[in-house]
């Protein structure tokens, strides 16, 4: 029954895009009869299908996914479903198989949760779209290709799924392809994700060079012997396994936007919300995370990268929460606060709290995507306005709208018996736990943004919904409370961000340290003095109270900023003009990769085209060819006159040549 | 003076070096070339009956009325052909024919 779970979404996709196709053929058909510009946006029945059987392959994909946790995680009893052989030459060997652990079926949960209540979403929020099947069709695409991902049991199914979600998203975010922003847009998501695949694939070379397999459970049954060896690289000799992890985690920096290699995520905003919310918050950008925790028992002999997951993690959740205090638009607010929290995610996985990470990842997952389709709803009220300075005073009109993105706000800042408190706080505590220089980095980088989390999130609440209207008079007589298929999926997410962390912190190692070993059921490994986790429990008193002050402070200066002295914002950005330039700038990354990356690609290619391919191939190939034959041709033709005594004459010429050629040849 | 042989064939070379020329100088009618051509033809004709005569072979004074017989032909043709193209073109010009030019 578990391969359901994959191929439903596949089968529907495969069935809205058959629909898709159909349907363009038609149009392309009808199109001379239609000179009236007559569009009807409401759905066709071709439309209700493709949305039907897309999102019933998805509900039905997460009822299973339900059993399967059940029966899995709870049960204890985990399973790896041979579907077939893949690629088998000589001793390398790929199958198609599904490794169905904790570990896979808690993102289970998560994806097929968070997709179903995406794909419900979609209908009402596309509504006024003309390419509903479309839409539908790469959602469902993407689902499977992540699910695939999660349940792999190799590297190549790994890379496949990883490949998968990363063609979605191109697809996804270039939605609206006749709009060149979002066409740029996804063309950034994927070239900056082929820099992280890149390292990934070497990372999965290597993998095969030091185990001779890439198998799962051949590659953590030898780490420990492996742990040892060296590999030649770059002409220098390194810790095999330390750079097969560098490698392997700058793939997951690429897919999950960590420093550096995070420049596509804010522009992936160009997507339509739902899309956000599911590949860009919710699932594929946690699939580095997950690549992380599913190697866990690898990347656990390897000490020095579990010290840079650790640092760029840190450096990623501050980086990115500077940056999202002051964004305007709203989805880029939420954009950088993913980033930020992704960042946490990682450090976690740095200091060994595989399982706080993961954690994080699932309330992630819920109070995200709740926050994301919130944003859309009130994009949708706000009719198409993304800009928060445009916004406010909506709380009223919108009550749902305004009360789930409370409750989601509520979750990220971490407040006490929300999702976000549990992992985030479990995060937190474990880098304190963990005693090393890095971790104490981690810990204050971590309470720091933390602090601004909540700074922002509340910022983001004051704009869009207290205050004054700033909006003009049209926008707000049409601001309205979206329809029951879009507020449905909210409210769902809604219980999921309140009650995903008290529900789950048992098993997460949020109470006892034993009873996350036996939920974990060694999908997660921890080496021996990688303790954090379970010295989590035993910090000081003041670590396990400074991520609540940290929220308090932030929701305090939000209060001051956007409630009481409104014009202090103002102030401030005056007053600290650099800084408040080079912030809002996002640090100058996306001018420096300009200068640094695409210029000179930009010159180097000109240069080619021109020199190389213009001058030296067309010159001496084609055009070279053609000109040469054209000169040739045309002295060749002025023979032909067209006047008779000229081809008498040459006839005669003839006739005198060979007679006299004859004579000398008898002569 | 005896005219021989050497006579015979000089008068015919002369002539056919007109013809040649007639068409070669020759621009402004075409019909003037088939004149010439007929000119090229009787010299040839002279040059078989003289050595028809001086070798004592009727074979060659034979050819010649056959080739008679054949120019009379062609200058019919090239006549009937020069009609329908003047009807056609309203010239006959030898410049203004030149529609095979490449």
């Amino acid at each position: 029954m578990y391969p359901l779970i994959v191929f439903l979404p596949l089968i529907a996709a495969v069935i809205a895009g058959t629909i898709t196709l159909v349907g363009a053929m038609s149009t392309a058909k009808e199109a001379p009869h239609d000179a009236h510009g007559h569009h009807h946006h409401g759905a066709s029945s071709a439309d209700r299908v493709a949305q039907l059987v897309t999102v019933a392959g998805v509900v039905i994909a997460f009822i299973i996914s339900i059993f399967a946790f059940v029966d899995v995680a709870l049960g204890g009893n985990p399973v790896v479903i041979e579907l077939f052989t893949w690629i088998s030459s000589g001793n390398f060997d790929a199958s198609w198989a599904l490794r169905i652990d904790t570990l896979t079926c808690v993102m289970l949960i998560v994806v097929t949760g968070v997709s179903s209540m995406v794909h419900i979403y979609s209908i009402g929020y596309m509504s006024h779209d003309p390419d509903k099947p479309r839409f539908m069709a790469y959602l469902s695409l993407f689902t499977f290709a992540m699910l695939m991902l999660i349940t792999a049991d190799n590297l190549i199914q790994l890379f496949f799924g990883w490949e998968g979600v990363g063609l979605a998203s191109y697809l996804l975010i270039g939605f609206w392809y006749s709009k060149p922003s979002a066409s740029a847009a996804a063309i950034k998501a994927f070239l900056v994700n082929r820099v992280g695949d890149f390292g990934f694939a070497l990372g999965i070379f290597a993998v095969y060079v030091l185990f001779d397999s890439v198998q799962f459970d051949v590659i953590f049954g030898d780490a420990e012997e492996v742990a040892g060896t060296t590999l030649m690289f770059l002409g220098y000799e390194f810790s095999a396994l330390e750079i097969t992890c560098f490698l392997l985690f700058i793939g997951a920096m690429g897919k999950s936007a960590q420093l550096g290699l995070h420049t596509w995520l804010p522009d992936a905003m160009e997507g339509p919300t739902p899309v956000s919310a599911l590949i860009h918050a919710a699932t594929m950008v946690t699939a580095g995370v997950f690549m992380v925790a599913r190697l866990s028992p690898i990347f656990e002999y390897a000490e020095t990268t579990l010290m840079i997951v650790t640092i760029v993690g840190a450096s990623t959740a501050f980086f990115a929460a500077t940056i999202g205090c002051v964004q305007n638009d709203i989805k880029r607010v939420i954009a950088y606060s993913t980033c930020s929290q992704l960042g946490y995610m990682f450090f976690a996985c740095g200091v060994s709290a595989y399982s706080a990470g993961v954690f994080h990842l699932m309330t992630h997952g819920f109070f995200k995507a709740l926050l994301f389709l919130g944003a859309g709803s009130v994009i949708h009220a706000m009719s198409d306005e993304q800009d928060m300075r445009k916004m406010g005073g909506i709380a009223k009109m919108v009550p749902l709208t305004f009360a789930v993105m409370l409750i989601g706000t509520l979750a990220i800042t971490g407040v006490p018996g929300f999702a976000g408190y549990y992992s985030k706080d479990l995060i937190l505590e474990s880098a304190y736990a963990a005693h090393t220089g890095v971790g104490m980095y981690a810990f204050w980088a971590g309470i720091l943004a933390a602090l601004m989390t909540s700074f922002y999130s509340w910022r983001l609440i004051f704009l869009t919904f207290f205050g004054a209207p700033r909006a003009d008079e049209r926008t707000m007589a049409h601001v309205h409370e979206s329809p029951a298929v879009m507020t449905g999926p909210l409210l769902f997410l809604t219980v999921g961000a309140v009650f995903a962390g008290w529900f789950a912190k048992d098993w997460f190692g949020g109470g006892n340290y034993e009873e996350m070993l036996s939920f974990w059921n060694g999908a997660l490994f921890m080496a021996e003095g990688h303790q954090a986790l379970e010295h989590a429990h035993h910090v000081p008193g003041w670590v396990k109270w400074a991520p609540f002050f940290a929220m308090i402070t932030g929701l305090s200066l939000a209060i001051v900023m956007y409630k009481l002295v409104p014009t202090l914002p103002r102030t401030l950005a005056n007053t600290f003009n650099g800084l408040y330039r080079f912030v809002l700038n996002k640090w100058y990354f996306d001018e420096l990769y300009d200068k640094i990356f695409v210029k000179p690609a930009f010159a180097l290619g000109y240069g080619f085209w021109k020199s190389g391919d213009g001058a030296i191939i067309d010159g001496c190939g084609p055009d070279g060819v053609a000109a040469v034959c054209r000169n040739i041709a045309r002295r060749v033709s002025a023979i032909q006159s067209g006047f008779v005594y000229h081809y008498a004459f040459a006839m005669l010429i003839g006739i005198a040549a060979l007679v006299s050629y004859t004579i000398w040849k008898m002569g | 003076m005896e005219i021989g042989l050497a006579h015979y064939l000089t008068v015919a070379a002369i002539l056919f070096t007109l013809g040649i020329f007639g068409i070669f100088m020759n621009r402004k009618n075409v019909i003037i070339i088939m004149m010439s051509i007929e000119l090229m033809l009787l010299a040839v004709n002279i040059n078989l009956v003289a050595f028809s005569s001086f070798l004592g072979d009727l074979v060659g004074q034979v050819f010649t009325i056959f080739v008679l017989t054949v120019a009379a032909a062609e200058a019919a043709i090239g006549l009937a052909i020069l009609v329908v193209y003047f009807r056609n073109r309203g010239t006959i010009a030898v410049e203004d024919i030149n529609m095979m030019k490449g």
